[in-house]
């Protein structure tokens, strides 16, 4: 260290006062993620459109480019030649990718934020049991025919749900201001048991319907999404990534610990509630209509932190656009993947996601030196 | 030399341990006060007190005369910064976004402008431009404790609070962060630092305020303070104050002759 007489106040323009060394780190990091956005964009663009044109009816890539720009008044590319082609798009496949963009950024930006308030890599809705809780709610609401909020009634109480777990979560697993691996594991492994038996109680009180609706909560899908689903649900997401991306300063410096983020100036308790509140809007955004899609908030988070560091920032933005990208991906395999037949896209995500997880979990135990 | 901080009659619990007992504390501009004391003689506790991490069960603490709870959080991350005694972070961000994290309550302002030089200069002032672009997490214990001493300088503050800034540190760097906490004070700055080794309270502090059981045993310059007979009762073992032959430094030694004796006797 070394001990030099220099004043504390220096003339100098910040340009002049930065090493070569971290301007270049500093610019290598911007334009990579700066790439990193183009590139999700795109990927995202593309893969809906493709995604909207493959299915049962297969309607050519540029056909569905036609439909889309003519929707919008633009006279670009040319139309569906199929008669039901653009019935089809619009009615089915559309609001299905839609569906798929909306929770997959929901999931992403929920999985996100519950690792930034936690300070564990590992927090997820799924993982610690907030998509179960919430899913029990939603389940109430078939079981016993709820309809006290019109459209919004599932979606209300799978929020109302999934807000009571992320608190019982939080206030059980919390010990000296962190979470330690093994406790929230073990946390999620009781919240999810307890939600298991609540579901297959909702099961064995329901009706025929009501038990066919809530199996399929259970392997999670999003087969027969509509305009009218979407609707309900982006409003939720939109204004729970929002919210996230307000608070990314704030989860940043969080990273260094409750205390030291008060010494900087955080409210910490209101921050921390504030977001609960938003993990709770945003699993529920995604649980009431599509059910459990689990891993994707742990998987597409830890990629791109991967890739353009911790910086929540980046990395709420990014998780949104990567986690709708994954989603609109996975749904399309899972409808196209068997010939005739819908597989359940929580099936695929945790196909992917468990062994994912089983990774992380051993990495973190070797870098964190124990199970801390 | 004005008040930056005074606390007054704090006392504080932790159910019926009687951690802080009726303490009061004056921390002026301008000056470095040692906080020094046994283990569980309640120095970290104060210092979370004065930091408004702990409400006292009485007593107040003002700081630039306003009583603590009335600041806004953000309005005091600008008046006073705090190194606390462990180093975590929950992800990997590289030292020198943790030192800029120091940065964060002047968002906004006009000194915003000044973050990268600041930073820079708080990296070079800490020996940890080196370090610039590894993981926080990743970094020894003392690269960890010089790399959040280097965020607390980047926080621009006239008060600083330092629990036990020399931890893990090598004699080097030691003696570099207690003469860089010096040259704030004296530079105008209020320094109140939790210090172990009194030798090092010594020659760097003001003052040394000795804390015992909860209480304060004593608080003046450090020749009146540092004595054998004072601190021989408060820690409860022999301890030997000196002054170096040539420098005059006060010397404060384990008189472990004195403790043979002692065991043979008992």
């Amino acid at each position: 260290m070394t001990v030099s007489a220099r004043p504390t106040t220096q003339p100098a323009g910040p340009s002049q006062r930065r090493t070569p060394q971290q301007a270049s780190s500093g610019h290598r990091r911007i334009t990579r993620s700066s790439i990193l956005f183009l590139g999700l964009t795109i990927a995202l663009f593309v893969s809906s459109l493709a995604a909207a044109g493959s299915g049962q009816l297969p309607i050519p890539f540029a056909e569905v480019v036609g439909s889309f720009f003519h929707h919008f008044g633009l006279d670009i590319g040319p139309m569906p030649t199929h008669p039901r082609g653009d019935a089809t798009l619009w009615s089915v496949r559309f609001p299905r990718v839609a569906m798929a963009i909306v929770v997959g950024a929901a999931l992403a930006v929920a999985g996100a934020l519950m690792q930034g308030i936690f300070g564990n890599p590992l927090a997820e809705p799924s993982v610690v049991g907030v998509s179960a809780g919430a899913a029990v709610a939603a389940a109430c609401a078939i079981v016993f025919s709820l309809t006290f909020a019109g459209d919004w009634t599932t979606a209300v109480c799978a929020f109302v749900g999934g807000l009571v777990t992320t608190l019982a979560v939080y206030l059980l697993s919390r010990a000296d201001g962190r979470t330690e691996v093994v406790t929230l594991v073990l946390t999620g492994i009781a919240v999810n048991a307890v939600a298991s038996a609540l579901l297959a109680l909702l099961m064995f009180l329901g009706d025929t319907q009501a038990r066919e609706q809530i199996v399929f909560w259970q392997l999670g899908s999003l087969n027969g999404s509509r305009w009218q689903y979407v609707a309900v649900v982006a409003p939720m997401a939109a204004v729970g990534i929002f919210v996230a991306c307000l608070s990314a300063r704030s989860l940043d410096l969080l990273a260094l610990g409750e205390r030291s983020a008060r010494h900087l100036g955080v409210n910490v308790e209101r921050l921390r509630i504030l977001l609960i509140v938003v993990v709770a809007l945003l699993t529920a955004a995604a649980v009431s209509f599509c059910g459990i899609v689990a891993f994707v908030g742990l998987v597409i988070p830890h990629l791109i932190r991967m890739v353009t560091g911790p910086g929540h920032r980046i990395l709420i933005p990014a998780s949104a656009l990567a986690g709708a990208l994954a989603l609109v991906i996975a749904d399309t395999a899972a409808r196209t993947l068997v010939a005739y037949a819908d597989l359940p896209l929580g099936l695929l995500t945790s196909l992917v996601g468990g062994p994912f997880f089983f990774w992380l979990l051993r990495r973190t135990r070797r870098t964190a030196g124990g199970w801390a | 030399m004005s008040a930056a901080l005074v606390a007054r009659g704090v006392a504080l619990s932790f159910g019926p341990v009687a951690v802080l007992d009726g303490v009061d504390l004056d921390l002026h501009h301008g000056e470095v006060v040692a906080l020094a004391g046994p283990n569980g003689a309640g120095k970290s506790t104060l210092l979370a007190v004065l930091a408004g991490d702990l409400s006292p069960d009485a007593g107040k603490v003002e700081v630039l005369g306003r009583p603590l709870e009335e600041w806004r959080l953000r309005e005091l991350a600008r008046h006073r910064a705090v190194l606390t005694q462990e180093h975590h972070i929950s992800f990997p961000f590289p030292a020198q976004e943790v030192v800029r994290m120091g940065r964060a309550p002047w968002r906004g302002l006009a000194e915003e402008d000044r973050d990268d030089e600041i930073v820079a200069e708080s990296m070079d002032a800490t020996d940890t431009t080196a370090l610039a672009d590894r993981a926080f997490g990743l970094l020894s214990g003392g690269e960890k404790g010089r790399t959040s001493f280097a965020r607390i300088l980047a926080q621009r503050t006239g008060i600083l609070m330092l629990d036990e800034p020399t931890a893990a540190l090598d004699i080097g760097h030691q003696e570099a962060v207690l003469q860089r906490a010096r040259r704030e004070a004296d530079n105008g700055s209020a320094v109140v630092v939790v210090l172990h080794d009194l030798s090092l309270a010594a020659a760097w502090s003001d003052r040394v305020v000795l804390l015992s059981y909860g209480r304060v045993a004593s608080d003046g310059p450090p020749a009146e303070v540092l004595t054998a007979p004072l601190l021989s009762s408060v820690y409860d073992y022999p301890i030997d104050v000196i002054e170096h032959p040539v420098t005059g430094d006060l010397l404060v030694l384990a008189d472990r002759q004195a403790a043979a004796k002692r065991k043979e006797d008992a």
